[in-house]
């Protein structure tokens, strides 16, 4: 019994040790989270997103998305100038794990503020979103993007749960050739083929658009584009 | 009998030079990884030594020339005695002076059996037709014949010279570091017709349109690296960090594309050399702004509330993850423009061999304000030992929008 308290005097001993040590400096954590506080000070510990509309989300997007987003900015297809600077000093193999880790993250939705939008330039988004615009060649958002909007698992992004001003933004950096992604490039394919007004539409009813209960992308495999997409292997 | 004989000896021979030609190209590919002649040679998304990245000047920009062996756009038809010209002499195929945006003011001191290997490196490699840009030089800077005139008040042609007084180490660092390394383009400042200062040598100027300050890189009193060992500078050039600073701007891509891929040997010789460079004279006091002890006092606050965490509130950082800020000569240097840039652009450290899962800083970019910002970098740099000048809010507003450069 003695002894066992003796143990115990020293177990205790070394424990409040230990905690004084570890007040003075605690150690850094080695964990990926708190490598990459370049990356979570904007997008979020967990990847939800800025408090604004230009941070986008990244929590729950296909991996090989993402991956290929940073792998763009690295090599000037794409271009935001603070991204390209972060990413610049990478390997591949540490984008991809960045990648993994925001692909796995699974956090709730915020909802962002919507522009006032007319009865008509809605139903002129709803359009081309779940069907598209034969007529100019523009097929719907949902025939790559999946049903339910929630992107198809590893390449195909979701467009649900982001804000209006990063959507506009997108489509608009297509047409200012400041985004774009190996040859063919699909998306700049169709965005060729919006009008500014399309763009506007398309953006404020993606934006507006509840989340759906299950936000998880599709599986592999799921959506037949109808376009030929370097990003899916042309 | 003897014909056969002839033949053996002719196989063995060329075989002797197959092996040798070899062994020169490997060589060449390890001293052109040395001269980062492909940081400037390959364009962002264009083929190893193909040219096509264009090299900002102050003077207009110049693009890099393809260096495969292609007949009509790269140097197919140049011969060895030409690449040793380019290199040496700063002339080009057609005998007119290259301009220093190739720094032929550093290669000059490339032995010529150097040059040679780098040359067969380069012959060995794939040919990529890949045509010229043109360059986009300002009058009258675009008049090559003032270049004559350039070259006598500037350039100092002769392959290096080895100092019997000083160790093989010493003297393998110096060829380096003068060399190939070309250090001194980026460490030393630039008069107003874009020459480097070479004396004091390797004493730190800003990098020209890139805008970042390249240090001082003396380790002795009042040096730029006061402070370092030898072992924190092969550290740095290995992994990208050390326990005294880590590299950032041009020198992450310095870390990244070359250094790491040196030899411990070359990384060494490069430290005892760059250990020999004499101290420096007492930085002139550039005067503190009249409300600059105000600034630091808010930038005290910005400092605990954003950055002790990391950098701890005695400016000593943690461990191999975050740098010291006390007796940073990146924070230190001369013109703040290192530590405005850092706090505003954050980001990783080089992803390297040695260190292939860097730890990094969040931009504040987006959270301080321009007064915000020159407060807390005016706080580090004369907290704790630091005594450096402050910066204003319109030194951060100059570079909000230059991430990267």
């Amino acid at each position: 019994m003695r002894r066992l308290l003796r143990r115990l005097a020293a177990a205790a001993a070394v424990l409040c040790a230990g905690s004084l040590w570890g007040a003075e400096a605690p150690p850094v954590p080695d964990t990926l989270v708190q490598r990459i506080a370049a990356c979570t000070s904007c997008h979020g510990e967990h990847g939800e997103g800025g408090n604004n509309g230009f941070n986008p989300r990244l929590a729950g997007k296909p991996a090989g998305y993402l991956h290929r987003q940073m792998q763009d900015f690295q090599r000037g297809l794409r271009h935001y100038e603070i991204m390209e600077y972060t990413v610049a000093p990478l390997t591949d193999a540490y984008m991809r794990e960045i990648a993994e880790y925001f692909a796995a993250q699974d956090v709730p939705y915020t909802r962002h503020p919507i522009p006032a939008t007319t009865p008509a330039a809605m139903a002129r988004g709803e359009q081309l979103v779940t069907q598209g615009d034969a007529a100019r060649g523009v097929p719907a958002c949902m025939a790559c993007h999946g049903p339910n909007l929630t992107g198809v698992q590893p390449d195909i992004p979701g467009l649900v749960g982001l804000p209006y001003d990063y959507i506009s933004a997108q489509l608009g950096s297509w047409r200012t050739d400041t985004r774009s992604t190996v040859a063919p490039d699909c998306m700049a394919t169709v965005v060729s083929r919006l009008s500014d007004a399309d763009i506007s539409a398309v953006s404020a009813w993606l934006a507006q658009r509840p989340v759906p209960a299950d936000a998880h992308a599709e599986p592999p495999g799921s959506v037949k584009p109808p376009l030929r997409c370097g990003v899916l292997g042309g | 009998m003897t014909r056969a004989f002839r033949w053996m000896t002719w196989l063995a021979l060329s075989a002797a030079a197959t092996l040798a030609h070899a062994d020169d190209v490997e060589r060449g590919k390890y001293l052109a990884t040395a001269g980062d002649c492909a940081a400037c040679h390959t364009a962002r998304r264009g083929e190893p030594y193909a040219g096509g990245r264009i090299v900002p000047t102050p003077f207009g920009a110049i693009p890099a020339p393809n260096l495969t062996p292609d007949t009509e756009t790269g140097i197919g038809a140049w011969s060895a005695d030409d690449f040793y010209r380019a290199m040496h002499s700063g002339e080009g195929h057609d005998g007119r002076s290259l301009y220093p945006a190739f720094p032929f003011t550093s290669y000059t001191k490339v032995t010529r059996a150097d040059t040679d290997a780098i040359f067969a490196y380069l012959k060995s490699l794939p040919a990529v037709r890949r045509a010229a840009i043109p360059d986009s030089l300002r009058w009258p800077y675009r008049m090559r014949s003032l270049m004559t005139a350039w070259r006598t008040l500037y350039f100092d042609e002769g392959e290096y010279k080895t100092d019997p007084a000083r160790s093989a180490a010493w003297n393998r660092g110096a060829y380096l570091v003068q060399g190939l390394g070309h250090c001194n383009e980026c460490h030393a400042r630039r008069n107003s017709f874009g020459a480097m200062v070479t004396d004091p040598f390797l004493a730190g100027g800003i990098v020209p349109v890139q805008n970042w300050y390249a240090p001082d890189l003396s380790m002795g009193t009042h040096g730029g690296l006061a402070g370092w060992t030898e072992t924190d500078v092969v550290a740095l050039l290995k992994t990208g960090r050390s326990s005294k600073g880590v590299a950032v701007g041009p020198m992450a891509e310095v870390v990244l594309r070359s250094t790491q891929h040196l030899t411990d040997a070359d990384l060494a010789a490069m430290a005892t050399y760059l250990k020999s460079l004499p101290d420096r004279d007492p930085p002139p006091q550039r005067e503190s702004a009249a409300n600059a002890r105000e600034l630091a006092m808010n930038g005290q606050k910005v400092y605990t509330d954003r950055c002790a965490g990391c950098h701890a509130a005695d400016g000593r950082g943690k461990g191999d993850a975050y740098p010291a800020l006390d007796g940073n000569g990146s924070v230190t240097e001369p013109t703040g423009i290192n530590a405005i840039r850092t706090v505003l652009s954050g980001g990783f450290s080089p992803a390297t061999a040695g260190n292939p899962r860097p730890y990094s800083m969040p931009p504040f970019s987006q959270t301080l304000s321009d007064d915000d910002a020159a407060a807390v970098v005016t706080y580090i740099r004369q907290a704790w030992s630091n005594k450096a000048p402050s910066v204003s809010p319109n030194d951060v507003r100059a570079y909000r929008s230059t991430p990267g450069g």
